[in-house]
C-alpha cells in the first residue's frame, strides 16, 4: 500500500490547477475523437463491408470481408507504390531545392534585412494563393502550344512529338513545387537560430567550409530537415490534384486518385475505404522507420 | 506628492508576523523543508540563508502561496493562509529573475498589482514606487530595455507598491555584478528602513544576509540550524555547519577534561585549551572546539594569550589588507588566522611560530559533528 | 576555388528556387488581365475588364464567399480549441496524455485523402447532408492539430514565472490567462489563425471528399480546370496573393520597428 503524504491544502492546490488542465484539453479532443479517431475506426470498419448479391450500386452492408484488401491491392499496387516513389523523389528534390532556399535567406542575408524580409515574404505568400491554381498554370505554361514545350523542341531537347505534361516528370516537378514551402520554412526556422560564430569558429579550428557545413550546419538544421521532409513527404504521397491536373495518364495515376474514383464515380465505398487504410498504414510504418532511425524529440 | 515612504509612515501598520509552524514539503522523492517553525515579527528584515537545495527558497515559495506545503501551517499577521491561493495572500515577491512582464512598459508592471486589487489610484502609487527607486524618468520603456539593475529595482518597486504585509526576495541580487551589489544590499536596506515593511529574503550569499537582515536564519538539509542576529550567529556559531559557512571556523576535536569557574578544561591532541562553558553545547565528553581566525594572533616569538599553539607556517598568501596564513599544528592539523599588514610581516613560510587567543572567544559544539560541515567546496 | 564555388552556388541555386517557386504566380498574374474568353488558355489581348468586374464570371464569386466564410469559422473554432489543448498540454498534467499527443499528432501524419474518406465515412455513417457544416467540421480537424504544433512552441518557450509573478501580483487565474498568458501567445496564436486560414481557403482533397455539391473557390477552379479557367478566378488568386503579401509585409514591419526600438534604447 502507498500512502499519499500530501496534505489536504496540497491536494486541493493540485485539483485545483488539473481541472483548469481538463477544461482546456477536453473540447478540442472531444472534436479530434468524434471526427478524427471515430471516423477512422469507421472507415476500418467500412473497408470490410460486403456487398449483398443483387444489390444496388452503392449498397454494402456491414460484415467481416478481408478479401476487400486482396482485391483492391491486386488490382492497385503499382499506384500505391507509384505514389510512395513520386512522393521520394519530390521529396528529396524539394530538400535539394529548398536547403540552399533556407540557407540563403536564414544565414546568407542574414545582415540585408530588408532583402531577407522580402524573400521571406515570397516564401510564405504562396500559402495564400489558390494551390490548384498555381498547379493550373503550370499545366498551361508547360502545355504543348506553350512556350516552354516550343522553345525546347526548337533547341531540339525534347523531340518534335514529345510533351511536357502529362509525363510523371510534370507530376513530380509539381508535387516539388506545391510542397517546396512546407520543406523550406522548418528549415528556414532552423537555420535562424544558426550562430554563425560556430561556423567562424570551426574556420578558426582549420575547418575547410565544406567540413564546416557538414560539421556544424547540417547537424543544427537537422531538426528542421526532418519536419520538412515529413511536412513534404506526408501529403505529396496522397495528393492526387498533381497527378490529375499535369498528369492524367495510365503512367501517372496515384493512389489518391484511385481512392477518389472508387469513392464518386464507381461507388465501391469498402474498396475504397481499404485502399485509404492501407495507405494510412503505410505511411504510418514509413515514417515511424524514419522517426526511429533519424527522429529527434522536437519532432513537431 | 508625497512618497511612497511618506505614505507608509502614516500608516505604519502595514508590515505583519509571520508565523510558520511545523512546516514540511515533500516532493516525490525528497523532502525538501522538514518541519518548520519560524517567528518572524512585524517589521523584521529577516534573512534565510543557506546552500542551494537547502530548502529555502521552497520555503519562499510556501510563504508565496505558489506552492502547498505537504504539512504543517502559515499564518500572517494572525490570520491563518494555509490554503489561501497565491493571488489572494498580501505577500509580493521579488523574483530571483525578476519575472518582469515583457510585454509591459516599467510603469505598466509596477501598476500590475495595484490596478489587480482595483486600486484607483494605481498608475500615481507606481509613479511614486518608482521614484522611490530612481527609476521615474523609464516609465514608459519595456523591461527588456533596461539594465540589469534598473530591471532589479522595477521588480522591487512592483513588489513593494502593493505594500504587502510580508515581501519576500529571493535572491534578488544574484544576477547582479559584484559592484552593483553592494549598491543595491545598501539600498536595500535603506528602503525597508523607510517603508518598515516586514522583508524575508532568502540568499546563499552570507555577506548579504550579514550586512543586511536584523535576524538571519541559517537553513541546512530543510531544516534552521541557528537563527539569530547576524553578530550572535557569527560569535557565537551552535553548529559546525554553521561555523563553517558564516564565515570561516578553525575547529578541531578534543574531550572536556575539568570545569573550573564556568571555564572549560579541554584537552586538544595533549594541549589544554579553555572553553567557556556557557559558550559550549556540551559541556562534558567529546567536544568540538572552534575560534575564528581572526580572533588569533601570530608570531614568531611566543605570545601572551590564554589558549596557546605552535606550529609550522606552510603557506602564506598576501590579500592587500592582510596577510594569510595557514600553519599546521601537530596532532590538530592545519590552523587558519591573519594579520593586518601594518608593519612588518610575523612570519615566512617555514617559519615556527606562535599563536593564541583569549579564552572568551572559543566556543563550543557537539562533538559527533563533522569538522568539515557546510564548508564550501 | 571549391570555396568560390560555395561562395556563388547558393545564391544561384536558391534564387533559380525562387524564380521556380514565383513563375506560375506570375503567370496568373498576367493572365488576369488576359481578354481570353471563357477558357482564358491562350493570350489574346490586354484588358482591365476582369479586374473591374471580378465577379463577371458565373460562380466565381459565389464559391469565393463561401471559402472564406469557411476559412474564418474554420479558423476561429479551430485556434480557440487549439490553443486550449496546447496551453493544457504543456502547462498541466492529466491522464491520458500520450494517448492526446498521439491523437494531435495522428492528423498530421495522415494524408488528405485519407482524413477526407474517413470523414466522409463518418458523414455517410451518421447520414449527415454534406454541404457547409460537414466542410467547417472538416477544416476544423485538420486545421487543429497545426494550431496545436504552432501554439504549443509558443507556450514551451512562455516562462512559467511570469505567471507566478502574475498570481503573487493579486490576479486571479482567470486575470493571469488574459493580462499575461494571452498577450504573451499572441504573436503565435495569430500565426496559428493565419496559417490556419490560408489552409482551410486552399483546401481541395478534404472539402471534395465532404461537400456533396456545396461550391468552394479550391472546387470552382479544380471543375474548370478541364475546360478552362475563367480570368476572373486569376483576378480573384492575384488579388489573395497581394493581400497576402500585405499582411505578411505588415508583418515583418512591425516586428522590425519593434526590433529598432529595442536597439535603440
Amino acid at each position: 500500500m502507498s500512502l499519499d503524504l500530501r496534505s489536504k491544502a496540497e491536494l486541493r492546490a493540485e485539483k485545483r490547477k488539473n481541472r483548469t488542465g481538463v477544461y482546456l484539453v477536453s473540447p478540442g479532443l472531444l472534436v479530434l475523437a468524434l471526427f478524427f479517431a471515430l471516423p477512422v475506426v469507421i472507415l476500418l470498419a467500412m473497408s470490410l463491408y460486403v456487398k449483398p448479391p443483387g444489390a444496388e450500386v452503392g449498397e454494402f452492408v456491414p460484415g467481416f470481408e478481408i478479401s476487400n484488401y486482396g482485391t483492391v491491392l491486386t488490382a492497385y499496387w503499382p499506384e500505391l507504390l507509384r505514389s510512395f516513389f513520386f512522393a521520394l523523389i519530390a521529396t528529396v528534390l524539394a530538400l535539394l531545392i529548398g536547403f540552399p532556399m533556407a540557407y540563403l535567406v536564414a544565414v546568407r542575408l542574414r545582415e540585408k534585412t530588408l532583402l531577407q524580409g522580402i524573400l521571406l515574404v515570397l516564401l510564405i505568400a504562396p500559402f495564400f494563393s489558390s494551390f490548384i491554381l498555381r498547379t493550373q498554370a503550370w499545366k498551361q505554361i508547360l502545355a504543348d502550344e506553350g512556350f516552354v514545350a516550343q522553345a525546347l523542341k526548337f533547341i531540339a531537347i525534347l523531340p518534335a512529338d514529345g510533351h511536357l505534361t502529362a509525363t510523371p516528370i510534370a507530376v513530380v516537378a509539381g508535387l516539388t513545387y506545391n510542397f517546396l514551402p512546407f520543406m523550406v520554412l522548418p528549415i528556414y526556422a532552423n537555420l535562424g537560430r544558426l550562430d554563425t560564430r560556430l561556423l567562424e569558429a570551426s574556420g578558426d579550428l582549420y575547418a575547410s567550409p565544406i567540413v564546416a557545413f557538414t560539421k556544424v550546419t547540417l547537424p543544427m538544421s537537422a531538426p528542421g530537415v526532418f519536419a520538412g521532409t515529413l511536412l513534404t513527404f506526408i501529403p505529396a504521397a496522397g495528393d492526387y490534384v498533381n497527378s490529375a491536373l499535369l498528369g492524367n495518364n495510365r503512367d501517372t495515376t496515384m493512389i489518391g486518385q484511385v481512392i477518389d474514383s472508387r469513392f464518386f464515380k464507381i461507388i465501391d465505398y469498402p474498396g475504397a475505404a481499404a485502399l485509404s487504410f492501407v495507405l494510412m498504414i503505410s505511411i504510418l510504418i514509413l515514417v515511424t522507420i524514419y522517426i526511429r532511425r533519424f527522429g529527434t524529440e522536437e519532432l513537431m | 506628492m508625497t512618497t511612497l515612504a511618506e505614505q507608509t509612515q502614516a500608516e505604519r501598520t502595514s508590515g505583519a508576523d509571520l508565523l510558520l509552524s511545523g512546516i514540511t514539503k515533500r516532493f516525490a522523492a525528497f523532502t525538501a523543508v522538514e518541519d518548520l517553525d519560524l517567528l518572524v515579527p512585524s517589521g523584521t528584515f529577516f534573512a534565510l540563508l543557506g546552500p542551494s537545495g537547502c530548502g529555502k527558497s521552497t520555503t519562499l515559495r510556501m510563504i508565496a502561496g505558489l506552492e502547498a506545503p505537504s504539512e504543517g501551517s502559515i499564518s500572517i499577521g494572525g490570520v491563518e493562509v494555509t490554503s489561501l491561493p497565491s493571488h489572494r495572500r498580501e505577500v509580493n515577491t521579488v523574483f530571483q529573475s525578476y519575472a518582469l512582464f515583457p510585454h509591459l512598459s516599467v510603469l505598466e508592471n509596477v501598476a500590475f498589482g495595484l490596478k489587480r486589487k482595483k486600486d484607483k489610484q494605481a498608475i500615481q502609487k507606481a509613479r511614486a514606487g518608482l521614484e522611490l527607486v530612481e527609476l521615474a524618468h523609464l516609465a514608459n520603456r519595456k523591461p527588456a530595455q533596461l539594465s540589469g539593475g534598473q530591471q532589479q529595482r522595477v521588480a522591487l518597486a512592483r513588489a513593494l507598491v502593493n505594500r504587502p504585509q510580508v515581501l519576500l526576495l529571493d535572491e534578488p541580487l544574484g544576477a547582479l555584478d559584484m559592484k552593483l551589489r553592494r549598491q543595491m544590499q545598501l539600498e536595500l536596506k535603506k528602503i525597508q528602513t523607510e517603508v518598515g515593511l516586514t522583508f524575508i529574503h532568502v540568499t546563499h550569499d552570507q555577506e548579504e544576509a550579514m550586512t543586511m537582515a536584523d535576524v538571519v536564519a541559517v537553513m541546512n538539509g530543510g531544516r534552521i540550524e541557528q537563527m539569530g542576529p547576524p553578530r550572535e550567529l557569527y560569535e557565537l556559531p551552535r553548529t559546525a555547519f554553521v561555523a563553517n559557512f558564516l564565515g570561516k571556523s578553525n575547529l578541531m576535536r578534543g574531550t572536556v577534561s575539568g570545569q573550573s569557574d564556568g571555564m572549560l578544561s579541554v584537552d586538544v591532541a595533549g594541549r589544554t585549551i579553555l572553553l567557556p562553558a556557557q559558550r559550549a553545547v556540551h559541556t562534558e565528553g567529546e567536544v568540538v572546539l572552534g575560534v575564528r581566525p581572526e580572533k588569533i594572533t601570530i608570531d614568531r616569538a611566543p605570545l601572551a594569550g590564554e589558549n596557546q599553539l605552535s606550529g609550522t607556517v606552510v603557506d602564506v598568501s598576501f590579500t592587500g589588507t592582510t596577510t594569510e596564513y595557514l600553519v599546521q599544528v601537530e596532532g590538530i592539523g592545519l590552523i587558519g588566522t591573519f594579520s593586518q599588514n601594518r608593519g612588518q610581516q610575523p612570519a615566512a613560510e617555514g617559519d615556527t611560530v606562535f599563536l593564541a587567543w583569549e579564552a572568551e572567544h572559543s566556543f563550543g559544539l557537539a562533538g559527533d559533528e563533522s569538522v568539515n560541515a557546510g564548508v564550501p567546496s | 576555388m571549391r570555396q568560390k564555388i560555395g561562395r556563388w552556388l547558393i545564391p544561384v541555386i536558391g534564387g533559380a528556387a525562387f524564380i521556380y517557386l514565383l513563375v506560375p504566380i506570375a503567370y496568373i498574374f498576367v493572365f488576369s488581365f488576359n481578354d481570353g474568353g471563357r477558357a482564358n488558355l491562350q493570350w489574346q489581348r490586354f484588358t482591365m475588364e476582369n479586374w473591374l468586374n471580378p465577379c463577371g464570371a458565373p460562380a466565381v464569386c459565389e464559391s469565393l464567399g463561401h471559402s472564406l466564410q469557411i476559412g474564418v469559422v474554420a479558423t476561429v473554432i479551430a485556434t480557440v480549441l487549439g490553443t486550449g489543448i496546447a496551453i493544457g498540454l504543456v502547462r498541466y498534467k492529466f491522464r491520458f496524455r500520450k494517448l492526446t499527443d498521439v491523437l494531435i499528432i495522428l492528423p498530421l501524419a495522415t494524408p488528405e485523402v485519407v482524413l477526407g474518406a474517413s470523414l466522409l465515412a463518418q458523414f455517410l455513417n451518421l447520414g449527415w447532408e454534406l454541404g457547409y457544416g460537414t466542410i467547417v467540421i472538416a477544416h476544423v480537424v485538420f486545421c487543429m492539430s497545426f494550431v496545436i504544433v504552432t501554439v504549443r512552441a509558443r507556450v514551451s518557450s512562455l516562462d512559467s514565472r511570469l505567471e507566478e509573478a502574475a498570481a503573487d501580483l493579486y490576479a486571479s487565474p482567470v486575470a493571469a490567462f488574459w493580462k499575461v498568458t494571452f498577450p504573451l501567445l499572441l504573436p503565435g496564436i495569430i500565426a496559428a489563425a493565419l496559417l490556419s486560414f490560408a489552409m482551410s481557403f486552399d483546401d481541395f482533397i478534404i472539402t471534395n471528399f465532404n461537400s456533396g455539391a456545396y461550391q468552394t473557390f479550391p472546387k470552382f477552379i479544380y471543375v474548370s480546370a478541364t475546360r478552362g479557367i475563367p480570368a476572373q478566378a486569376n483576378v480573384i488568386g492575384s488579388a489573395m496573393f497581394i493581400v497576402a503579401l500585405l499582411v505578411v509585409v505588415t508583418g515583418q514591419v512591425i516586428s522590425y520597428r519593434k526590433k529598432k526600438q529595442l536597439e535603440n534604447s
